[in-house]
């Protein structure tokens, strides 16, 4: 894990304090850590380490649960999403109707692998498990925005257009 | 003589209310009769005559295993507890089913007024549903339909002034496939990674908390208010001899009407692609159907006929899983399939026992070795030793369920593996000469110039340099492109 700060300085004090007191206020700390998380992620984002640290030390569990849990459950992240965040949908009615070529073309086009962000962190594009939404397939989402019937074609030009609207800003 | 071609209608049972009600309006949920089947039970019924009347109706678990509905409530409820709890299995992870999100989305009470139900019969005061975080939608929509309940005292404390006391809370659920199985799903409420338990003992004696509880899936709950209202024996006019009721079907893939079917268990498979689903997209030919997700395997144009129930659909060597299914047609490859499924499977192995663990990565790589062109006739046996190895050992239901896929469509499609295995797949794109028209199109288009002709002539693909992009393929106007 490297050095993790655990003074927590480099965190939104905030936030923190909005966290600590969702968990101070739990009925059944021991067994909400999954809610907890979700409520950190929500937050912050993702769920670097030092902020898993902050989780385990007022749950009063060890870290290293928090770790398992957070690495166990694929929605949860450790690393900080692309200011877009790009799902593409991996169901099987997204894939034979072709979602493994979307995904390609994404990746191919803003030069990053699965799972990782663009350098200047406007992008990151994964996979996800099948969101329910296979009339729609292949489908791919950028924040909760839903986009149905994906050409390769209209891949790029979602890249276009949240490009566009992050230059006009 | 006339021959009947009428399609049989569906008949909609779990989705009676879905797109007729407003699902945040408790009233519109009332006015249909909503919670007069809780009402009947908590003013008529003892707990017992609850549990005989899902047993009598035969009903059975719809979220995959197909066990006894009513035989698992018993099992509940005779334990001896201070507590126990009725848990909704919400986690519907299996890719290319939504039948529970649109139940949750479009019809939350049906699930409430049940899971109240399931709670009185046997002996029960507090129900969570464990719901996917994927599905925002249904969690605010259940979110406010509790608190309308609640309002109406139609949860809370002595219901109908019955003296039965009851409650519901939502848990989320955090992205893991395996969460679907019963004693993991528990775990994960508990706030842990969710990986399975060794069974027994069986969550209807030590569950959630270690208490006696009962995991049923969102389709089943839907079922209950139906049945406690019309009776056992309307359920079990519908269906065949060992499967009674309705099922739901995601019919999704290269059909051409994609979404939710309920139809009479027993109807074929024909009858929803064709009569229902409209046939093939795309003027395409079919090929298989995908039942089961990642746990099932495919059916093909031999067994179209066969009336769909639990036990018909194992016999043709697949299963009924949550309800989900993919429509395939001639251009899918069935060992890319496989490898999509197991790529699936070894991702979402929890990692608790080895032979999930390892076996399901393994036999991962060797697809992948196959569909690469660089594995050996020898991988075909390796391939089905070891899948029957993973089956026999794993722990849960993933594990011994994960071989499936390849299981099915090795038997049925072995000549595809084989074109892998010996290497005589042929990889790149070629020209029909009598279709050509020498237009040009797909020399203009192709990357790496390995298309030549005069115009007005059949042009040739040099197979040597294709790299099978197929560029020329969506450029062609007349279909002479043959893929690889």
């Amino acid at each position: 894990m490297g050095n993790i700060d655990l003074s927590f300085t480099n965190l939104d004090q905030d936030k923190l304090t909005e966290l600590k007191t969702y968990i101070n206020e739990l009925e059944r700390p021991e067994e909400s850590l999954i809610h907890v998380l979700h409520r950190a992620q929500k937050l912050f984002g993702h769920i670097p380490h030092n902020l898993q640290f902050f989780v385990a030390k007022h749950l009063n569990i060890g870290a290293a649960r928090v770790n398992g849990v957070v690495s166990f459950y694929s929605f949860f992240n450790e690393e900080k999403p692309g200011e877009y965040d790009i799902s593409v949908c991996m169901g099987t009615a997204c894939y034979v109707r072709g979602a493994d070529t979307v995904l390609h073309t994404l990746l191919e086009r803003l030069e990053i692998d699965k799972g990782h962000v663009t350098e200047d962190g406007l992008f990151s594009v994964r996979d996800v498990r099948c969101i329910g939404a296979c009339g729609l397939a292949p489908v791919v989402t950028v924040g909760e925005k839903v986009y149905g019937h994906v050409t390769d074609d209209m891949a790029l030009d979602i890249i276009d257009k949240y490009r566009g609207e992050h230059n006009d800003n | 003589m006339m021959t009947d071609t009428t399609p049989k209608m569906q008949y909609r049972i779990a989705l009676r209310n879905c797109g007729f009600i407003n699902p945040e309006n408790i009233d519109e949920y009332i006015a249909v009769k909503g919670y007069q089947a809780l009402g009947k039970v908590l003013s008529e019924y003892t707990p017992q005559k609850v549990v005989n009347v899902i047993k009598e109706s035969h009903l059975r678990g719809r979220g995959g295993g197909g066990f006894p509905t009513g035989l698992k409530w018993e099992l509940t409820a005779r334990e001896t507890s201070d507590e126990k709890y009725i848990i909704c299995n919400a986690d519907e992870g299996d890719p290319g089913a939504f039948m529970d999100r649109s139940i949750l989305e479009g019809d939350p009470h049906s699930v409430l007024e049940a899971m109240a139900i399931a709670g009185y019969a046997i002996g029960s005061n507090k129900g969570y549903i464990y719901i996917r975080a994927e599905y925002p939608l249904a969690i605010s929509r259940l979110q406010t339909a509790i608190e309308q309940a609640r309002s109406y005292g139609l949860l809370g404390n002595d219901i109908f002034s019955s003296g039965f006391d009851f409650d519901i809370e939502l848990k989320l659920g955090a992205g893991a496939f395996v969460c679907g199985e019963e004693t993991a799903l528990i775990n994960s409420l508990q706030g842990l990674r969710g990986e399975p338990n060794k069974k027994p003992p069986f969550p209807s004696v030590s569950g959630f908390r270690g208490k006696p509880t009962s995991v049923n899936n969102v389709e089943t709950f839907a079922n209950i208010p139906a049945i406690i209202m019309k009776g056992p024996e309307w359920f079990q006019s519908i269906g065949t001899k060992h499967s009674k009721g309705t099922k739901v079907f995601a019919l999704a893939g290269k059909v051409n009407n994609v979404g939710l079917v309920e139809v009479p268990m027993g109807t074929t498979l024909r009858e929803i692609i064709y009569d229902i689903g409209g046939g093939i997209s795309d003027g395409k030919a079919f090929k298989a159907v995908q039942t089961g997700g990642p746990s099932g395997g495919v059916i093909t144009e031999e067994n179209l006929d066969t009336p769909i129930d639990y036990e018909s659909i194992r016999k043709i060597g697949s299963m009924m899983g949550s309800g989900g299914m993919i429509v395939l047609d001639e251009d899918t490859d069935m060992v890319e399939l496989s490898k999509f499924y197991l790529d699936f499977t070894q991702d979402e192995s929890c990692g608790k026992c080895t032979p999930c663990r390892i076996g399901t990565k393994r036999l991962y790589e060797i697809l992948d070795r196959l569909t690469q062109m660089e594995g050996t006739p020898e991988d075909l046996d390796l391939l089905e030793e070891l899948s029957h190895n993973v089956k026999d050992s794993s722990l849960c239901g993933l594990g011994q369920s994960a071989p499936n896929p390849i299981l099915s469509t090795i038997d049925r499609f072995r000549e595809e593996y084989e074109a892998y295995a010996y290497r005589t797949k042929k990889t790149t794109y070629s020209i029909d000469e009598d279709k050509c028209i020498g237009c040009t199109k797909c020399s203009r288009v192709c990357p790496v110039d390995c298309i030549t002709g005069e115009v007005k002539q059949p042009h040739v693909v040099d197979e040597s340099e294709c790299i099978a992009c197929g560029a020329c393929y969506n450029a062609c106007p007349v279909d002479a492109i043959i893929k690889p």
